[in-house]
């Protein structure tokens, strides 16, 4: 097999598809590979989807993408061993005009692989980019386990390994604790019971958002979100915790399912899938160079995840339409060099994309040094929650007093103010 | 008669959490889709290396089990390995050579 396309993209993940619909739409002889037998069955994520990038490249997204349940209500949790402490956004807007959706990717990223087929791109499956094929400093196309691939630009859309731009020099080998790992379950519960126990109609739904309990002291997070008739129920942390806290990942899964506050939801569920991936939480400082000579990275390999909002396929999708734009331009004025890529970047750095991520830069370095917050500030907030609500006729001064000394001695004065103000540093500011 | 005996056996296969062995990962795996690979896309580049290993940080993270010591050295299973990288990211030595099942072998997931 030897070809030559203008674009080969590898992966047919929403990044990679992204690309592929831009590139194939402006007539571009566009080529995707995909290691799996059908788009997406090598992909996970967590469960929730923002519409906005997709709406753009399909305006009827919403309403032929086979997407789970609008999230109209968003849930915060706090777990501690013996208790939780939840807060619960619901918002009647959220239903006429929802941002997030729950999905599986399975049956995602096949549906949305078809829309880059439609617009006139060639997918092939079964087929894994081994490495770029790099001649004069250029990249010239990929060698796959099925013989070479050439292109005037390869766009690696391979996801979190991001095993291509490594291979291409654009990073080194990622550090553990610049990735977590995501483990995830999908158990089946009856359609009418999740309408029932979160209150929702059929096609709407929850996300709930997890720290504390069996993460305490690690810096990660859990979720709950309501498929339509399963809940994607899962974890995500810190590959340097998981090892320095010598935890594996699925006993690790199994205290936090078995927690009061989620299993009585899942407790009847029967689980139809486990599942794991790479989950890229670096941040601004930890992406790599985005472009060399012949090719751009996209999506998850390029470390484009939101840890403050937990978003990633919108910022996926994006970075690839940029792609997309930057090589229609490149070929417009026939130049493929690093020279006319590095629009690319900018076109990035313009976006929602590296301005929410250079604006939250601070905060994973952050969580990453602060574990104390997914420890410390739950129990202070458990202990504060639990002397107001223990009403046994000590005067509230007395009460208030041991709310104070429990801030003492929990986080402490000093560090309380430094710790928000650092957090407003790192989100406000 | 055959096809309700089948139903049942197939009913039983399906862990369920009041099971016990639910919380194994062998039994989680058992839902996957797989195709088998006739080779391991995983190798340990050199087994002096692992064991001059103290904390072998890849049989910590994995979350398919995929690797244990035995008699001095990896045992690696990798049919049941669901290709996430962890093992390679945090090998202290660079010592394991990762790449991902060829020609579309290996865990394909229904819902991811």
């Amino acid at each position: 097999m030897v070809e030559k396309f203008d674009v080969v993209v590898v992966g047919a993940g929403p990044a990679g598809v992204s690309a592929a619909i831009v590139t194939a739409r402006a007539g571009l002889n566009t080529v995707i590979i995909e290691r799996g037998n059908i788009p997406g069955e090598k992909n996970l994520f967590g469960g929730v989807l923002f519409k906005h990038p997709f709406e753009k490249l399909i305006p009827d997204f919403v309403k032929t993408a086979p997407l789970e349940r609008k999230v109209v209500e968003y849930q915060y949790w706090i777990l501690l061993d013996d208790s939780f402490i939840k807060l619960v956004y619901r918002d009647d807007a959220f239903e006429n005009n929802p941002s997030g959706y729950t999905a599986l990717r399975a049956k995602f990223d096949a549906w949305y692989a078809k829309k880059a087929q439609e617009a006139g791109a060639m997918l092939i499956t079964r087929t894994q980019a081994l490495e770029p094929i790099i001649k004069d400093g250029k990249v010239i196309g990929v060698n796959t386990d099925r013989g070479e691939l050439f292109g005037n630009i390869v766009i690696a859309a391979d996801g979190a390994n991001s095993l291509l731009a490594q291979k291409a020099g654009l990073h080194d080998e990622w550090k553990p604790h610049q990735l977590a790992l995501g483990v995830k379950e999908v158990i089946e519960v009856q359609r009418t019971k999740i309408d029932e126990m979160f209150q929702v109609k059929t096609e709407e739904g929850v996300a709930a958002t997890i720290i504390g309990g069996p993460l305490k002291g690690m810096t990660g997070g859990g979720f709950l979100y309501t498929d339509r008739e399963a809940l994607s129920v899962g974890i995500g942390v810190l590959l340097s915790d998981l090892v320095s806290n010598n935890i594996r990942p699925n006993k690790l899964y199994e205290k936090f399912k078995r927690h009061p506050a989620i299993y009585p939801y899942i407790k009847d569920g029967i689980l139809k899938e486990y599942s794991a991936h790479l989950i890229p939480e670096g941040g601004y400082n930890a992406i790599p160079k985005l472009y060399t000579n012949g090719m751009m990275v996209v999506g998850d390999a390029a470390l484009l995840v939101n840890v403050v909002g937990w978003e990633g396929t919108n910022l996926a999708a994006e970075s690839g339409i940029l792609a997309g734009e930057t090589a229609i331009y490149a070929h417009k004025v026939k130049d493929f060099s690093a020279n006319v890529l590095k629009i690319y970047e900018t076109k990035l750095r313009n976006s929602f994309v590296l301005r929410d991520l250079r604006k939250f830069r601070r905060i994973p370095p952050f969580l990453y040094k602060n574990k104390h917050f997914f420890s410390s500030y739950p129990e202070m907030l458990r202990d504060i929650l639990r002397l107001w609500h223990t009403v046994d006729g000590e005067p509230k001064e007395i009460k208030i007093k041991r709310i104070r000394d429990v801030i003492i001695s929990k986080v402490g004065p000093i560090k309380l103010i430094k710790d928000i103000s650092d957090l407003i540093r790192g989100i406000l500011f | 008669m055959s096809q309700q005996i089948y139903i049942q056996k197939q009913k039983e296969e399906i862990p369920v959490y009041k099971k016990e062995e639910n919380s194994n990962v062998e039994g989680k795996l058992f839902l996957a889709r797989y195709k088998r690979d006739d080779v391991s896309h995983l190798v340990i580049k050199d087994n002096e290396t692992c064991i001059k290993c103290n904390h072998k940080p890849c049989i910590i993270v994995c979350p398919a089990d995929v690797y244990k010591w035995e008699e001095n050295r990896l045992i690696i299973s990798y049919d049941n390995c669901v290709e996430c990288g962890s093992c390679r990211i945090v090998c202290p030595y660079s010592n394991i050579q990762f790449r991902y099942p060829l020609h579309g072998k290996g865990i394909g997931y229904r819902y991811g």
